[in-house]
Protein backbone atom coordinates (compact mmCIF):
# COMPACT_ATOMS: atom_id res chain seq x y z
CA UNK A 1 0.00 0.00 0.00
CA UNK A 2 0.97 3.35 -0.98
CA UNK A 3 0.62 5.61 2.55
CA UNK A 4 2.12 8.69 1.39
CA UNK A 5 3.21 10.36 -2.38
CA UNK A 6 5.66 12.79 -3.21
CA UNK A 7 5.81 15.16 -6.29
CA UNK A 8 9.34 15.94 -6.45
CA UNK A 9 12.50 13.85 -5.14
CA UNK A 10 13.77 16.77 -3.71
CA UNK A 11 10.87 17.72 -1.51
CA UNK A 12 11.07 17.95 2.17
CA UNK A 13 7.18 16.72 2.97
CA UNK A 14 5.10 13.91 1.47
CA UNK A 15 1.02 14.17 0.96
CA UNK A 16 -0.50 11.36 3.26
CA UNK A 17 -3.32 9.38 0.93
CA UNK A 18 -4.71 6.86 3.23
CA UNK A 19 -6.50 7.44 6.89
CA UNK A 20 -5.53 5.83 9.96
CA UNK A 21 -1.71 6.78 9.35
CA UNK A 22 -0.41 6.54 13.47
CA UNK A 23 2.42 7.58 15.25
CA UNK A 24 5.25 4.48 14.88
CA UNK A 25 4.02 3.30 11.45
CA UNK A 26 6.82 2.57 8.12
CA UNK A 27 5.40 4.22 5.56
CA UNK A 28 5.92 3.49 2.16
CA UNK A 29 5.95 6.96 -0.13
CA UNK A 30 5.56 6.99 -3.91
CA UNK A 31 7.14 9.40 -5.75
CA UNK A 32 5.20 10.43 -8.58
CA UNK A 33 6.29 10.83 -12.25
CA UNK A 34 9.91 8.55 -10.71
CA UNK A 35 7.24 5.53 -10.02
CA UNK A 36 9.53 4.07 -7.39
CA UNK A 37 8.72 3.93 -3.50
CA UNK A 38 10.72 4.87 -0.23
CA UNK A 39 10.46 4.15 3.47
CA UNK A 40 10.14 6.24 5.94
CA UNK A 41 9.57 6.51 10.02
CA UNK A 42 6.09 8.21 11.02
CA UNK A 43 6.31 9.55 14.31
CA UNK A 44 2.84 10.77 15.13
CA UNK A 45 -0.35 9.88 13.68
CA UNK A 46 -1.13 12.00 10.44
CA UNK A 47 -5.13 12.39 8.59
CA UNK A 48 -5.35 11.31 5.00
CA UNK A 49 -4.20 14.55 3.40
CA UNK A 50 -1.94 16.06 5.70
CA UNK A 51 2.11 16.23 5.06
CA UNK A 52 4.82 14.02 6.86
CA UNK A 53 7.97 15.53 6.79
CA UNK A 54 10.76 14.14 5.31
CA UNK A 55 13.62 15.27 6.65
CA UNK A 56 14.90 17.43 10.04
CA UNK A 57 13.69 21.22 9.87
CA UNK A 58 14.36 24.18 11.53
CA UNK A 59 12.45 28.01 11.96
CA UNK A 60 13.53 29.93 8.63
CA UNK A 61 14.15 26.96 6.49
CA UNK A 62 12.16 27.23 3.40
CA UNK A 63 9.28 24.15 2.71
CA UNK A 64 10.14 22.25 -0.83
CA UNK A 65 7.08 20.57 -2.09
CA UNK A 66 6.48 19.92 -6.36
CA UNK A 67 9.96 20.85 -6.25
CA UNK A 68 9.30 24.45 -5.47
CA UNK A 69 8.99 26.77 -2.55
CA UNK A 70 5.84 27.07 -0.28
CA UNK A 71 6.19 28.55 2.56
CA UNK A 72 8.74 28.77 5.86
CA UNK A 73 8.99 26.52 8.49
CA UNK A 74 8.00 28.79 11.96
CA UNK A 75 8.51 25.69 14.78
CA UNK A 76 10.78 23.16 14.80
CA UNK A 77 10.03 19.91 12.43
CA UNK A 78 11.75 16.26 12.91
CA UNK A 79 11.39 13.68 10.17
CA UNK A 80 8.09 12.14 10.40
CA UNK A 81 6.32 14.57 12.11
CA UNK A 82 3.08 15.97 11.11
CA UNK A 83 4.11 19.19 9.23
CA UNK A 84 1.07 21.72 8.39
CA UNK A 85 -0.23 25.53 10.24
CA UNK A 86 1.18 24.92 13.37
CA UNK A 87 4.27 24.57 12.30
CA UNK A 88 4.58 26.53 8.61
CA UNK A 89 3.77 29.82 7.18
CA UNK A 90 3.46 31.39 3.80
CA UNK A 91 5.78 33.60 2.97
CA UNK A 92 3.28 36.06 0.83
CA UNK A 93 0.30 38.52 2.20
CA UNK B 1 -10.07 9.94 -28.76
CA UNK B 2 -13.26 10.48 -30.35
CA UNK B 3 -12.92 14.04 -33.11
CA UNK B 4 -16.76 14.36 -32.61
CA UNK B 5 -19.68 14.84 -30.48
CA UNK B 6 -23.63 15.64 -30.56
CA UNK B 7 -24.55 19.27 -29.96
CA UNK B 8 -26.88 21.94 -30.56
CA UNK B 9 -25.33 24.11 -33.40
CA UNK B 10 -26.62 27.73 -32.83
CA UNK B 11 -27.78 30.30 -35.04
CA UNK B 12 -24.10 32.17 -34.88
CA UNK B 13 -22.29 28.82 -35.28
CA UNK B 14 -21.33 28.23 -31.64
CA UNK B 15 -22.19 24.74 -30.34
CA UNK B 16 -23.78 24.00 -26.73
CA UNK B 17 -24.06 20.73 -25.05
CA UNK B 18 -27.29 21.73 -23.69
CA UNK B 19 -30.63 23.15 -24.41
CA UNK B 20 -31.80 25.65 -21.96
CA UNK B 21 -34.82 28.47 -22.03
CA UNK B 22 -33.93 30.61 -19.64
CA UNK B 23 -35.87 33.51 -17.44
CA UNK B 24 -32.98 35.93 -16.85
CA UNK B 25 -33.91 38.68 -14.25
CA UNK B 26 -31.80 42.00 -15.02
CA UNK B 27 -31.85 42.84 -11.04
CA UNK B 28 -32.89 41.25 -7.75
CA UNK B 29 -36.37 42.91 -8.32
CA UNK B 30 -37.16 40.71 -11.52
CA UNK B 31 -36.32 37.72 -9.38
CA UNK B 32 -40.15 36.30 -8.48
CA UNK B 33 -41.40 37.59 -11.90
CA UNK B 34 -38.87 35.37 -13.33
CA UNK B 35 -39.18 32.32 -10.48
CA UNK B 36 -43.01 32.54 -11.40
CA UNK B 37 -42.60 32.44 -15.10
CA UNK B 38 -40.45 29.33 -14.27
CA UNK B 39 -43.03 27.96 -12.45
CA UNK B 40 -45.72 28.14 -15.05
CA UNK B 41 -43.70 27.43 -17.97
CA UNK B 42 -42.24 24.01 -17.50
CA UNK B 43 -38.81 23.70 -19.09
CA UNK B 44 -38.23 27.03 -18.28
CA UNK B 45 -35.57 27.85 -15.98
CA UNK B 46 -35.47 31.07 -14.23
CA UNK B 47 -31.61 31.90 -12.58
CA UNK B 48 -31.98 34.73 -10.01
CA UNK B 49 -29.38 36.68 -8.71
CA UNK B 50 -29.20 39.85 -6.22
CA UNK B 51 -27.93 42.38 -8.03
CA UNK B 52 -28.45 45.03 -10.73
CA UNK B 53 -29.13 48.39 -9.57
CA UNK B 54 -27.52 51.33 -9.07
CA UNK B 55 -24.08 50.29 -10.65
CA UNK B 56 -21.91 52.10 -12.45
CA UNK B 57 -18.78 52.17 -14.52
CA UNK B 58 -16.57 49.10 -15.05
CA UNK B 59 -18.64 47.30 -12.54
CA UNK B 60 -22.13 48.27 -14.71
CA UNK B 61 -20.09 46.87 -17.43
CA UNK B 62 -19.31 43.38 -15.83
CA UNK B 63 -22.93 43.35 -14.51
CA UNK B 64 -24.45 43.61 -18.43
CA UNK B 65 -21.09 41.25 -19.88
CA UNK B 66 -21.97 38.50 -17.46
CA UNK B 67 -25.81 38.36 -18.43
CA UNK B 68 -25.37 39.20 -21.70
CA UNK B 69 -22.82 36.19 -22.14
CA UNK B 70 -25.41 33.91 -19.83
CA UNK B 71 -27.55 34.61 -22.20
CA UNK B 72 -25.66 34.60 -25.47
CA UNK B 73 -24.19 31.04 -24.51
CA UNK B 74 -24.69 27.74 -26.74
CA UNK B 75 -26.09 25.97 -24.29
CA UNK B 76 -28.98 28.03 -23.97
CA UNK B 77 -31.21 27.99 -26.73
CA UNK B 78 -34.07 30.97 -26.08
CA UNK B 79 -34.23 33.67 -23.15
CA UNK B 80 -36.80 35.64 -21.66
CA UNK B 81 -35.30 39.23 -20.01
CA UNK B 82 -37.41 40.78 -17.35
CA UNK B 83 -35.91 43.73 -15.47
CA UNK B 84 -37.95 46.51 -13.44
CA UNK B 85 -37.95 48.89 -16.18
CA UNK B 86 -37.50 48.99 -19.98
CA UNK B 87 -33.95 50.37 -20.93
CA UNK B 88 -31.86 48.08 -18.96
CA UNK B 89 -34.04 45.71 -19.75
CA UNK B 90 -33.58 46.15 -23.46
CA UNK B 91 -29.78 46.28 -23.59
CA UNK B 92 -29.61 43.02 -22.21
CA UNK B 93 -32.29 41.57 -24.48
CA UNK B 94 -30.38 42.94 -27.37
CA UNK B 95 -26.74 42.01 -26.35
CA UNK B 96 -28.27 38.59 -26.58
CA UNK B 97 -30.47 38.85 -29.38
CA UNK B 98 -26.64 39.46 -31.50
CA UNK B 99 -26.13 35.75 -31.59
CA UNK B 100 -29.27 35.49 -33.91
CA UNK B 101 -31.26 33.42 -31.13
CA UNK B 102 -34.81 34.14 -30.23
CA UNK B 103 -34.96 36.77 -27.19
CA UNK B 104 -38.08 38.67 -25.48
CA UNK B 105 -37.31 41.35 -23.30
CA UNK B 106 -40.57 42.52 -20.70
CA UNK B 107 -40.29 45.55 -18.56
CA UNK B 108 -42.39 45.26 -15.03
CA UNK B 109 -43.23 49.21 -14.51
CA UNK B 110 -46.04 50.80 -16.15
CA UNK B 111 -47.63 46.63 -15.68
CA UNK B 112 -47.04 45.12 -12.13
CA UNK B 113 -45.83 41.45 -11.71
CA UNK B 114 -49.20 40.20 -12.68
CA UNK B 115 -49.32 41.49 -16.17
CA UNK B 116 -45.45 40.73 -16.56
CA UNK B 117 -45.60 36.95 -16.24
CA UNK B 118 -48.19 36.91 -18.08
CA UNK B 119 -46.15 38.34 -21.13
CA UNK B 120 -43.49 36.73 -20.12
CA UNK B 121 -44.91 32.99 -19.63
CA UNK B 122 -46.45 33.00 -23.36
CA UNK B 123 -43.16 34.06 -25.00
CA UNK B 124 -41.63 31.11 -22.74
CA UNK B 125 -43.68 28.76 -23.54
CA UNK B 126 -43.21 29.60 -27.21
CA UNK B 127 -39.74 28.55 -26.84
CA UNK B 128 -40.03 25.95 -24.56
CA UNK B 129 -41.93 23.91 -27.55
CA UNK B 130 -40.11 25.69 -30.40
CA UNK B 131 -36.60 24.48 -28.13
CA UNK B 132 -38.05 20.90 -28.31
CA UNK B 133 -37.50 19.99 -31.67
CA UNK B 134 -33.79 21.61 -31.83
CA UNK B 135 -31.71 18.39 -32.43
CA UNK B 136 -28.20 17.78 -32.22
CA UNK B 137 -25.75 17.23 -34.43
CA UNK B 138 -22.47 15.89 -34.98
CA UNK B 139 -19.97 18.18 -34.24
CA UNK B 140 -16.51 18.62 -34.95
CA UNK B 141 -14.52 18.42 -31.09
CA UNK B 142 -12.41 21.70 -32.12
CA UNK B 143 -16.29 23.53 -31.33
CA UNK B 144 -16.07 22.57 -27.91
CA UNK B 145 -15.47 24.89 -25.50
CA UNK B 146 -14.26 23.75 -21.88
CA UNK B 147 -13.69 25.85 -18.93
CA UNK B 148 -11.98 24.42 -15.05
CA UNK B 149 -11.94 25.59 -12.00
CA UNK B 150 -10.83 23.59 -8.82
CA UNK B 151 -12.53 24.15 -5.38
CA UNK B 152 -12.53 22.45 -1.80
CA UNK B 153 -9.41 21.93 -2.79
CA UNK B 154 -6.91 19.38 -0.86
CA UNK B 155 -3.53 18.01 -1.45
CA UNK B 156 -5.08 14.96 -3.17
CA UNK B 157 -6.31 17.82 -5.48
CA UNK B 158 -2.68 18.24 -6.67
CA UNK B 159 -1.91 15.06 -6.63
CA UNK B 160 -4.42 13.33 -8.64
CA UNK B 161 -8.02 15.24 -9.63
CA UNK B 162 -5.87 18.72 -10.99
CA UNK B 163 -2.93 16.86 -13.03
CA UNK B 164 -6.07 14.54 -14.55
CA UNK B 165 -7.80 17.84 -15.77
CA UNK B 166 -4.25 19.05 -16.80
CA UNK B 167 -3.91 15.63 -18.91
CA UNK B 168 -7.22 16.10 -20.36
CA UNK B 169 -6.03 19.75 -21.06
CA UNK B 170 -3.03 18.77 -22.94
CA UNK B 171 -4.85 16.18 -24.85
CA UNK B 172 -7.57 18.65 -25.85
CA UNK B 173 -5.42 21.41 -26.63
CA UNK B 174 -3.71 18.89 -29.20
CA UNK B 175 -6.99 18.83 -30.62
CA UNK B 176 -7.60 22.46 -31.31
CA UNK B 177 -10.73 22.79 -28.64
CA UNK B 178 -11.14 26.56 -26.94
CA UNK B 179 -9.67 26.41 -22.81
CA UNK B 180 -9.92 28.15 -19.88
CA UNK B 181 -8.72 28.65 -16.38
CA UNK B 182 -8.13 31.34 -13.93
CA UNK B 183 -8.14 32.46 -10.03
CA UNK B 184 -5.86 35.13 -10.20
CA UNK B 185 -5.04 34.81 -6.38
CA UNK B 186 -4.93 31.31 -6.57
CA UNK B 187 -1.81 30.97 -8.71
CA UNK B 188 0.38 32.51 -5.82
CA UNK B 189 3.93 31.26 -5.44
CA UNK B 190 3.22 29.68 -8.91
CA UNK B 191 3.17 32.81 -11.03
CA UNK B 192 6.58 32.28 -12.42
CA UNK B 193 5.45 29.31 -13.95
CA UNK B 194 2.45 30.19 -15.37
CA UNK B 195 3.96 32.96 -17.29
CA UNK B 196 7.07 31.14 -18.03
CA UNK B 197 3.68 28.97 -19.90
CA UNK B 198 3.27 31.76 -21.87
CA UNK B 199 3.24 32.23 -25.65
CA UNK B 200 5.11 35.32 -25.82
CA UNK B 201 6.39 38.02 -23.97
CA UNK B 202 3.34 40.32 -24.73
CA UNK B 203 0.98 37.57 -23.15
CA UNK B 204 3.39 37.36 -20.12
CA UNK B 205 2.78 40.53 -19.78
CA UNK B 206 -0.65 40.76 -20.08
CA UNK B 207 -0.53 38.28 -17.45
CA UNK B 208 1.45 39.14 -15.03
CA UNK B 209 -0.09 42.69 -14.82
CA UNK B 210 -3.93 41.19 -13.86
CA UNK B 211 -1.74 38.96 -11.61
CA UNK B 212 -0.31 41.71 -9.92
CA UNK B 213 -2.93 43.77 -9.98
CA UNK B 214 -4.90 41.40 -7.97
CA UNK B 215 -2.11 41.24 -5.60
CA UNK B 216 -2.68 45.33 -4.87
CA UNK B 217 -6.33 44.75 -3.97
CA UNK B 218 -5.77 41.93 -1.51
CA UNK B 219 -2.34 43.99 -0.11
CA UNK B 220 -4.63 47.21 0.10
CA UNK B 221 -7.31 45.28 2.21
CA UNK B 222 -6.52 42.70 4.13
CA UNK B 223 -6.23 42.68 8.08
CA UNK B 224 -4.02 39.38 8.10
CA UNK B 225 -1.71 36.84 5.96
CA UNK B 226 -5.63 34.97 4.69
CA UNK B 227 -4.93 32.50 6.84
CA UNK B 228 -8.82 32.77 7.44
CA UNK B 229 -9.67 33.07 3.70
CA UNK B 230 -6.68 31.56 1.90
CA UNK B 231 -6.30 28.79 1.82
CA UNK B 232 -9.94 28.39 3.49
CA UNK B 233 -10.87 26.28 6.03
CA UNK B 234 -11.90 23.57 4.28
CA UNK B 235 -8.40 23.64 2.04
CA UNK B 236 -6.58 23.50 5.74
CA UNK B 237 -8.98 20.55 7.04
CA UNK B 238 -7.59 18.90 3.84
CA UNK B 239 -4.13 19.49 4.29
CA UNK B 240 -3.44 22.56 2.36
CA UNK B 241 -1.27 24.76 4.70
CA UNK B 242 -0.42 28.25 2.57
CA UNK B 243 -1.32 29.83 -0.33
CA UNK B 244 1.53 28.99 -2.41
CA UNK B 245 1.16 25.09 -1.84
CA UNK B 246 -2.62 25.66 -2.96
CA UNK B 247 -1.48 27.61 -6.00
CA UNK B 248 1.17 25.21 -7.02
CA UNK B 249 -1.72 22.14 -6.97
CA UNK B 250 -3.90 24.28 -8.95
CA UNK B 251 -1.84 24.95 -11.77
CA UNK B 252 -1.58 21.17 -12.40
CA UNK B 253 -4.89 21.74 -14.36
CA UNK B 254 -3.18 23.35 -17.16
CA UNK B 255 -1.27 20.07 -17.77
CA UNK B 256 2.30 19.98 -19.39
CA UNK B 257 2.50 21.21 -23.02
CA UNK B 258 -0.82 24.07 -23.36
CA UNK B 259 1.06 26.84 -23.73
CA UNK B 260 -1.29 30.40 -22.80
CA UNK B 261 -2.43 31.93 -25.67
CA UNK B 262 -4.11 34.64 -24.61
CA UNK B 263 -5.59 36.38 -21.73
CA UNK B 264 -9.05 37.50 -20.93
CA UNK B 265 -10.71 39.92 -18.80
CA UNK B 266 -14.03 38.61 -16.70
CA UNK B 267 -16.80 37.64 -18.75
CA UNK B 268 -14.93 38.13 -21.87
CA UNK B 269 -15.16 35.90 -24.79
CA UNK B 270 -12.11 34.34 -25.90
CA UNK B 271 -11.49 35.00 -29.89
CA UNK B 272 -9.44 31.90 -31.01
CA UNK B 273 -8.85 28.44 -30.15
CA UNK B 274 -6.12 27.52 -27.67
CA UNK B 275 -5.45 28.06 -23.78
CA UNK B 276 -6.67 31.33 -21.95
CA UNK B 277 -6.27 32.83 -18.63
CA UNK B 278 -8.87 34.66 -17.42
CA UNK B 279 -8.80 37.46 -14.77
CA UNK B 280 -11.12 36.10 -11.98
CA UNK B 281 -12.35 35.53 -8.50
CA UNK B 282 -10.99 32.31 -7.13
CA UNK B 283 -14.62 31.59 -5.17
CA UNK B 284 -16.26 28.66 -6.94
CA UNK B 285 -19.59 29.81 -8.13
CA UNK B 286 -18.16 33.54 -9.39
CA UNK B 287 -15.77 31.66 -11.83
CA UNK B 288 -17.48 29.30 -12.96
CA UNK B 289 -20.34 31.52 -13.78
CA UNK B 290 -17.94 34.17 -15.62
CA UNK B 291 -16.74 30.56 -18.11
CA UNK B 292 -20.37 31.00 -18.70
CA UNK B 293 -20.71 34.18 -19.65
CA UNK B 294 -17.72 33.89 -21.79
CA UNK B 295 -19.27 31.21 -23.66
CA UNK B 296 -18.11 27.69 -22.69
CA UNK B 297 -20.03 24.92 -22.57
CA UNK B 298 -18.77 22.02 -20.08
CA UNK B 299 -16.48 22.93 -16.57
CA UNK B 300 -14.37 20.54 -15.38
CA UNK B 301 -14.44 20.90 -11.67
CA UNK B 302 -11.88 18.79 -9.62
CA UNK B 303 -12.27 19.30 -5.97
CA UNK B 304 -10.85 17.55 -3.11
CA UNK B 305 -12.61 17.82 -0.07
CA UNK B 306 -16.17 17.94 -1.93
CA UNK B 307 -17.14 21.07 -3.27
CA UNK B 308 -20.84 20.53 -4.51
CA UNK B 309 -21.46 23.61 -7.04
CA UNK B 310 -23.46 23.06 -10.13
CA UNK B 311 -24.09 25.93 -12.95
CA UNK B 312 -27.46 26.55 -14.73
CA UNK B 313 -26.22 26.84 -17.67
CA UNK B 314 -22.81 25.21 -18.08
CA UNK B 315 -22.78 21.32 -17.18
CA UNK B 316 -19.93 20.95 -14.41
CA UNK B 317 -18.10 17.27 -14.13
CA UNK B 318 -16.83 16.61 -10.60
CA UNK B 319 -13.25 14.87 -10.38
CA UNK B 320 -12.08 13.60 -7.09
CA UNK B 321 -9.00 11.53 -5.95
CA UNK B 322 -9.29 11.81 -2.68
CA UNK B 323 -11.04 8.40 -1.33
CA UNK B 324 -12.67 9.36 1.87
CA UNK B 325 -14.32 12.53 -0.38
CA UNK B 326 -15.44 9.62 -3.37
CA UNK B 327 -16.86 6.92 -0.53
CA UNK B 328 -18.70 9.58 1.94
CA UNK B 329 -19.98 12.00 -1.26
CA UNK B 330 -20.48 9.80 -3.83
CA UNK B 331 -23.20 11.53 -5.21
CA UNK B 332 -21.46 14.59 -5.74
CA UNK B 333 -18.67 13.03 -7.87
CA UNK B 334 -18.82 12.34 -11.70
CA UNK B 335 -15.34 11.13 -12.34
CA UNK B 336 -13.16 9.41 -9.62
CA UNK B 337 -9.31 9.00 -9.60
CA UNK B 338 -8.01 8.30 -6.42
CA UNK B 339 -6.98 5.14 -8.18
CA UNK B 340 -3.89 7.46 -8.86
CA UNK B 341 -2.57 7.92 -5.75
CA UNK B 342 -2.07 4.08 -4.89
CA UNK B 343 -0.74 3.76 -8.60
CA UNK B 344 -3.92 1.31 -9.24
CA UNK B 345 -4.19 3.77 -13.03
CA UNK B 346 -1.55 6.26 -14.56
CA UNK B 347 -2.44 9.78 -15.03
CA UNK B 348 -2.64 9.32 -19.00
CA UNK B 349 -5.43 6.42 -17.74
CA UNK B 350 -6.98 9.20 -15.69
CA UNK B 351 -7.19 12.06 -18.24
CA UNK B 352 -8.34 9.23 -20.30
CA UNK B 353 -10.97 8.45 -17.99
CA UNK B 354 -12.09 12.13 -17.33
CA UNK B 355 -12.51 12.66 -21.23
CA UNK B 356 -14.81 9.65 -21.54
CA UNK B 357 -16.88 10.96 -19.29
CA UNK B 358 -16.44 14.43 -20.70
CA UNK B 359 -17.91 13.14 -23.84
CA UNK B 360 -20.75 11.53 -22.46
CA UNK B 361 -21.77 14.38 -20.82
CA UNK B 362 -21.68 16.64 -23.99
CA UNK B 363 -23.43 13.83 -25.98
CA UNK B 364 -26.15 14.53 -22.87
CA UNK B 365 -25.65 13.10 -19.94
CA UNK B 366 -26.46 14.85 -16.83
CA UNK B 367 -24.01 15.35 -14.29
CA UNK B 368 -23.85 15.06 -10.61
CA UNK B 369 -24.57 18.25 -9.77
CA UNK B 370 -27.21 18.82 -12.74
CA UNK B 371 -29.11 15.93 -11.34
CA UNK B 372 -28.97 17.39 -7.86
CA UNK B 373 -30.39 20.78 -8.83
CA UNK B 374 -27.29 22.70 -8.23
CA UNK B 375 -27.61 25.91 -9.80
CA UNK B 376 -25.60 28.27 -8.79
CA UNK B 377 -25.43 31.65 -10.59
CA UNK B 378 -22.91 34.27 -8.66
CA UNK B 379 -22.04 37.80 -10.58
CA UNK B 380 -18.55 38.72 -9.62
CA UNK B 381 -18.89 42.59 -8.28
CA UNK B 382 -15.92 45.16 -8.59
CA UNK B 383 -16.71 47.62 -6.00
CA UNK B 384 -20.24 49.08 -4.18
CA UNK B 385 -23.30 50.52 -5.94
CA UNK B 386 -23.67 54.19 -6.22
Amino acid sequence: MIHCVLHDPNDSVAVVVVEGVKAGATLTGLVLDEDRTITLPCVEDIPLGHKVALRDMAPGDTVVKYGVDIGKVVQPIRTGQHAHVHNIKTKRW
Amino acid sequence: MQKTFWGYRRENRRVGVRNHVIVLPVDDLSNAACEAVAHNVKGAMAIPHPYGRLQFGADLDLHFRTLIGAGANPNVAAVVVIGIEDQWTKKVADGIAATGKPVTGVGIELHGDHDTIMRASKAAKEYVQWASERRRVECDLRDLWISTKCGESDTTSGCGANPTVGDAFDKLYEAGCTLVFGETTELTGGEQIVAARCRDDRVRAQFMAMFDRYQDVVNRHKTSDLSDSQPTKGNIAGGLTTIEEKALGNIQKIGRKCVIDGVLDKAEVPTGPGLWFMDSSSAAAEMVTLCAASGFAVHFFPTGQGNVIGNPILPVIKICANPRTVRTMSEHIDVDTSGLLQREITMGEAGDKLLDMMFRTVNGRLTAAEALGHREFVLTRLYESA
